[in-house]
This record gives C-alpha cells, sequence and structure tokens, in this order.
C-alpha cells in the first residue's frame, strides 16, 4: 500500500533523487562510533538538530495558549501549566531545551574547533556556524522575558542596559528592542514574542539549510 | 508450508530496528504536545449553575425582557457577562423562560420588536418570527422554537439554568 502510494508519486514527481541526496549517503568508518566508540563527538551537530527540531515544536504548541500581553501572558503560562493537561511536559520540554540545545551547541563547537575541521575548506560553514549559535543565543534572551515574571522582566532590564552599553548606537539599539525610550513594558513584551517567535526562527531556517547543505557539499572533514 | 526460513537481510533488520526506535521517539515526543493541544476537547464542560433572575411577582402573562449577570471564567480570564430571558405567565399560570437567540442564525429576538406583529417575537435580522410560546412561525427562516430555559421557584425567586432545545411542533 505504502509502497503503492510511493511508486504513484515516484512516477510523476521522481522524488527518489531527492530524497537520496537528503538521507541516502555513505558514513566514512572514523565518524561511525560503531567503529570507534570515540566518535560520538561527531553526533552534538545532530543532537543540537535533534533538540531544536523538540523546541520548534513545543514552541509551536505553546503559541496555543501563551498570550504576549502585560496583563495575559503570566496568567496564560501559570494556566497552561496548572489547568492544561500536560502543560508542565511541553513548557519544560521547552525550558529545558533551551539550556540542553546551548549546550549541545558548545559541544558541537569545541569538537569543532579542537579537530581543526573549520579549516580550509570549511571556513564558511565555521561562520555561519557562529552566526547560528548568536542567533540562538538571541532566541534563548527573547524567549526569556515572555513568561513576563520578575525574574523575565529584571533579566530583560538588564539585556537592555548591556544593550545601551554599545558605544555611539547604544541608545537606539536600546530603544529598538525595547520599544520604547524608558518603559519596559506592553511593547517590550510584544516585541520581543515577535522577534522570538517569527523574525529569530526565520533566520535559524536559513541558516541551518546554508549550513547542511555546505556539509554536504563539502563532506565531513576526514580522521585526524 | 514450506519449510524455507523467511530470511531477513542484515538491511532489512536494521531498517526495522532504526524505524521502531525512531517512531517511538517521535511519539513520545509528540504524544504530550497533542494531548496538550487537544485539552479543551476533552476537557469535561462544567454544567451551570441555576441563577437568580427575577421575583415571581414581576412575572406577568405579557414577556418581559430579564437579565442577569453571571462570573464566566474564560481559561485566565474572568469577566460578568450579562445573559438574558424572555419570561412570562401563560393561562396555566406556569412560567414560561424562553432564551431570546433566534434559532435561524443567533441574533437576538424582540417581543413584539415589530409593530406588525404586536404578539410576537421578531428576529429584526431576517424577519423571523415566534408565537409568544415560542414556537416558529411557518415561512420566516427561523425552523425550530427558541429554547426554553431549565427553571425553578424557590421562596418566591424564579432561578434559570441552560436553554434546552426544544424538538419542532
Amino acid at each position: 500500500m505504502l509502497q503503492k502510494m510511493y511508486d504513484w508519486i515516484d512516477e510523476r514527481v521522481d522524488i527518489t533523487p531527492l530524497w537520496r541526496d537528503i538521507a541516502d549517503h555513505e558514513v566514512p568508518e572514523h565518524v561511525n562510533p560503531a567503529h570507534h566508540f570515540s566518535a560520538f563527538v561527531y553526533c552534538f551537530g545532530g543532537l543540537t538538530f535533534f533538540v531544536t527540531v523538540i523546541q520548534v515544536l513545543s514552541g509551536m504548541f505553546l503559541t496555543m495558549y501563551y498570550v504576549p500581553d502585560i496583563e495575559n501572558a503570566w496568567r496564560s503560562v501559570y494556566y497552561l501549566q496548572t489547568e492544561v493537561a500536560h502543560g508542565q511536559i511541553v513548557r519544560g520540554m521547552h525550558h529545558w531545551g533551551a539550556s540542553v540545545v546551548i549546550v549541545m551547541l558548545f559541544l558541537h563547537t569545541l569538537r569543532v574547533f579542537f579537530q581543526g575541521a573549520y579549516k580550509k575548506p570549511r571556513e564558511l560553514n565555521w561562520m555561519v556556524g557562529v552566526l547560528i549559535f548568536f542567533v540562538m543565543l538571541a532566541l534563548g534572551l527573547t524567549g526569556y522575558l515572555l513568561p513576563w515574571d520578575n525574574k523575565a522582566y529584571f533579566a530583560t532590564v538588564v539585556t537592555l542596559q548591556i544593550a545601551e552599553g554599545v558605544p555611539f548606537i547604544g541608545e537606539m539599539a536600546k530603544t529598538l528592542l525595547n520599544g520604547d525610550p524608558s518603559i519596559v513594558g506592553a511593547q517590550t513584551l510584544a516585541r520581543f514574542f515577535a522577534i522570538h517567535v517569527f523574525f529569530l526562527p526565520a533566520a535559524l531556517f536559513v541558516l541551518m539549510g546554508i549550513h547542511f547543505i555546505m556539509i554536504r557539499k563539502q563532506g565531513i572533514s576526514g580522521p585526524l | 508450508m514450506s519449510e524455507k526460513k523467511q530470511q531477513v537481510s542484515r538491511r532489512q533488520f536494521l531498517n526495522y530496528t532504526l524505524t521502531g526506535v525512531g517512531g517511538f521517539m517521535a511519539a513520545s515526543m509528540l504524544a504530550p504536545m497533542v494531548r496538550f493541544a487537544i485539552d479543551p476537547v476533552l476537557k469535561a464542560s462544567a454544567g451551570g449553575d441555576m441563577q437568580a433572575v427575577a421575583d415571581v411577582s414581576e412575572i406577568t402573562t405579557e414577556p418581559q425582557r430579564f437579565e442577569w449577570t453571571v462570573e464566566q471564567v474564560d481559561a485566565w480570564y474572568t469577566s460578568d457577562v450579562t445573559h438574558s430571558a424572555w419570561v412570562y405567565k401563560n393561562e396555566n399560570d406556569e412560567i414560561v423562560p424562553l432564551s431570546p437567540v433566534c434559532k435561524h442564525l443567533g441574533c437576538q429576538v424582540n417581543w413584539a420588536g415589530n409593530e406588525d406583529y404586536p404578539d410576537q417575537f421578531y428576529c429584526p435580522c431576517h424577519d423571523g418570527r415566534y408565537l409568544k410560546d415560542g414556537t416558529n412561525v411557518p415561512n420566516t427562516p427561523p425552523d425550530a422554537p427558541l429554547d426554553l430555559f431549565e427553571y425553578e421557584v424557590k421562596d418566591g425567586t424564579l432561578y434559570l439554568g441552560q436553554p434546552v432545545p426544544r424538538e419542532e411542533v
């Protein structure tokens, strides 16, 4: 049945080469943990991606209940945590996943760094990776404000002061992030929500796409 | 029955194992999220309490609109919502509490809302009409009589519950 459906589609649009490009490629012996257990370090990038998928999914589901409004943000989070089935689990996944993704990203970076895998011809991919790292940090930062509790609020106050510390454009950067020259409030929350849910994920997907295409083009770096 | 053993190749075995493990992981990841999303469907609806609406002595044989306010808890938002009913006493001295919601598309009907039909309920949206007992007038848009509230009288006060649909007369 499945085979027939697949054949029906394949006959018309020839999808086999498409998924072959994505999924069907050889894994060199030196990156296969079955051959050398120490090769598990090559899993960190994939694990980062896996946790990112969890973040995207749990985030999508959280927006079914969350509202980015200063009157209701905290209450909607409290409601989904206490009244909605599995609310604690879904928010827990997003909360802990946010930390895990940074850890995995860091381990992946360390592996690439100490193996010298960033060297020619892979310098560009290292740069894209660094951009992904920044986007992830920004996602963590903007997401931190969304529950709109005391910790979130004052963490954001501090963040905005850091942004203000930038020479020359500091004040503008702060107002741009804040939505208001002085009040950390309604506009800040709406802005951080938009950045967290639309702008940064869009940037992240583009960068991840480039990252993966380059890996496929250049292959995995050789053994040490 | 053939004696030939069904051989599972190494490739097939790994395929099945990976699909199984992957499927299990994906399912355990998605299960809480899906349950989270469909929660409103599975939540038991809170049956409304009876609300005090009016003094029985106020009720006449002419339908009157009575309003009452309930505290509505909408997830994280609590507000006061006003409901209304058209109430009168019929010739057998029974209280008839009619829902004001038109059975056509849900507008609010009014008693004697149209001067051409002074003894009928009238819906301004599409000229729907109902007789005094709530029966829809044939050849007007509504296809069912107005809902009747559950009601009880305690110590001379009328309490109303939920509106209950009636079968077509």
